[in-house]
């Protein structure tokens, strides 16, 4: 299940729910990103609807594929983040925990890199464009 | 005429998020609409750049026209 979502969530929320709908998984692994807080910067984040939906089911689906996912969730946010708040939600669920640990990893990676959100900061100094680091770069690259 | 959108930080190059323009005769497609907008704004013509017809990645020129939606997206950063 792939959201894209305007407002915040409750990241302990979608775990519970994912994990109640995959009912015969052996392992189900999480991963949540947070704005990080620590000048205060509140962050912006622009996206492309139409384009953006579906960069991420593609992500997600690959993942399925990929690793033989029971179930996966990803949510993510848009627009006008505070420090604090969750970005994004990650979720695989597995009959192993192997696979699910490596699932999330990939699409946290790909979502770094492929999904088309751009991320605006708002600090002390004015607005800043953030783009993907070169280590971001290089942690996709190790999926080929 | 065609929509033209601008993502990241190339809203500020271009000093717009969109743009509803009448493509000239010779811009046809899209290395050709890069060229076109890539004179005023050179931002557009960064390797690092790609561009997206009606919402789908284009990995080569591909034709354009009428009535197209034409995005510039820089890289990208989710997560």
């Amino acid at each position: 299940m792939i959201r894209i979502e305007a407002e915040p969530f409750d990241p302990a929320a979608e775990l519970a729910a994912f994990t109640a709908r995959v009912p015969g998984a052996g392992a189900v692994v999480s991963f949540v990103g947070l704005v990080r807080g620590e000048d205060g910067a509140s962050l912006e984040l622009d996206h492309y609807p139409a384009l953006t939906a579906k960069a991420v089911a593609a992500i997600g689906e690959e993942a399925r594929a990929r690793f033989g996912l029971a179930g996966l969730v990803i949510v993510h946010r848009c627009g006008a983040l505070a420090p604090g708040e969750p970005i994004v939600f990650v979720a695989a669920a597995a009959a192993h925990r192997r696979a699910a640990f490596h699932a999330v990893d990939y699409m946290m990676d790909r979502l770094k890199t492929e999904a088309p959100f751009w991320k605006r900061e708002h600090g002390p100094d004015g607005p800043r464009w953030i783009e993907a680091r070169v280590s971001d770069v290089e942690d996709r690259a190790r999926w080929g | 005429m065609a929509t033209i959108l601008f993502f990241g930080r190339l809203q500020d190059a271009v000093g717009t998020n969109a743009l509803a323009a009448t493509l000239p005769d010779d811009v046809r497609d899209t290395d050709a609409v890069r060229s076109w907008l890539g004179s005023d704004h050179p931002e557009l013509c960064d390797p690092s750049v790609r561009i997206a017809v009606n919402a789908e990645m284009t990995a080569a020129n591909r034709a354009v026209g009428d009535g197209d939606e034409i995005a510039f997206l820089p890289p990208m950063s989710g997560g």
